[in-house]
């Protein structure tokens, strides 16, 4: 099952990038994707069950958007501090608590809080993640960690929980 | 001139702006931390910008879609290099810039070191 | 468009030239390296436009491929950077 589902993914990945639907087409990207379900078939798709429930993706595009809005806001963030005469930075590493557990959570976490305003995801140990933070704006954990992951985790919970 | 054209232009030029600002910021700020933070950030959201008005040209065929497929692509690559380089540079000793206030990895990065080394004498 | 299309290219170009000041002055190693990876991705929005100005669609091919090698390019000065083994 867990091949199988590694199968379409393939496949579905090469019709996306050739765009083609002739006969040779086909049976070329049919034979490659089997060939390498079924060796590298066992390390991926963990949780395989998760790709059917329909909720999942909708929560999904929701949490696109956000990230995209989030990126955007970003971009003008670091636009500003640039800028700036006197380039308003008060850098620091910070560490917040995770509450996520899955690992593809944790990088699409990683990855989100790489993206948004200010913030660099430096290493995960544990249940920690280190932050480096272009402009520490308090000291107490319980603010900053609600400011730099709040906004994601929650959604990344629904989906990948 | 169409209008896909037009619009395609105006996010070419949208993704210049960006990328100029990521540049700026990779000669002005002061050490490589906050360097690394503006040029990745907005190089990679100006890159994906260009590659959008791609697709705004081109259009719903292979080459649109190619473009389509580099945008996750190049978003994921270029965070994980982002945070290799960081965590690269903290274990190379460099130190935090002026003005830092707080540093919470510096525990963590002495017990890590400290394994490498009871590793490398064994 | 085609006058618009050289001005941003020449544009971008010049962006690499402020990729390289960083690449030659740069005071530490990380700092050089920081460079070369920006460089990298500022390179696939130079192949994006070249596609659009001549027409010629296998460019776009090219710039996914450059990502990738700049991103194990970039893993392994990184891998270099934290003084490790590059089979660990």
């Amino acid at each position: 099952m867990r091949y199988i589902a590694h199968f379409i993914v393939l496949f579905g990945f090469w019709l996306l990038l050739t765009l083609d639907l002739s006969a040779n087409n086909l049976i070329v990207g049919a034979v490659s994707a089997l060939l390498v379900s079924a060796y590298f078939g066992r390390f991926f798709m963990r949780g395989y069950r998760k790709v059917f429930h329909p909720h999942r993706y909708f929560w999904f595009i929701v949490y696109l958007f956000i990230f995209i809005w989030e990126c955007v806001k970003a971009n003008f963030d670091v636009a500003y501090r640039v800028l700036h005469p006197a380039m308003p930075i008060k850098p620091g590493i910070v560490k917040v608590r995770l509450e996520l557990k899955t690992n593809i959570a944790r990088t699409l976490l990683a990855n989100s809080i790489t993206m948004t305003p200010g913030t660099i995801t430096v290493d995960i140990i544990d249940d920690f993640i280190y932050i480096h933070w272009i402009y520490v704006s308090s000291t107490d954990p319980e603010v900053y960690g609600k400011k730099v992951s709040g906004r994601f985790e929650k959604y990344l919970k629904l989906i990948f929980e | 001139m169409s209008s896909t054209a037009i619009i395609s232009l105006v996010f070419l030029i949208i993704g210049l702006l960006f990328n100029l600002f990521g540049c700026i910021g990779l000669i002005r700020l002061p050490d490589v931390y906050n360097r690394l933070q503006s040029a990745t950030k907005c190089v990679t959201l100006g890159t994906c910008s260009i590659l959008l008005s791609l697709i705004f040209y081109f259009g719903f065929n292979d080459t649109g879609v190619k473009a389509l497929i580099a945008i996750p692509l190049l978003f994921f690559s270029a965070t994980v290099a982002a945070h290799a380089l960081v965590r690269g540079s903290y274990f190379f000793g460099i130190k935090m810039g002026e003005g830092s206030v707080k540093d919470d990895y510096k525990e963590q990065a002495d017990i890590e070191e400290q394994k490498h080394q009871d590793h490398e004498v064994s | 468009m085609n006058t618009f299309l050289h001005v941003i290219l020449y544009a971008q170009i010049l962006l690499c030239f402020f990729c390289l000041y960083r690449v030659v002055r740069g005071p530490t190693i990380p700092d050089r390296m920081v460079g070369i990876d920006i460089f990298g991705i500022l390179v696939v929005g130079i192949c994006a436009i070249l596609t659009i100005m001549t027409g010629r669609t296998f460019i776009i091919d090219i710039g996914i491929a450059w990502i990738i090698l700049s991103f194990i390019g970039t893993l392994t000065l990184a891998k270099y950077l934290s003084k490790k083994k590059l089979n660990e």
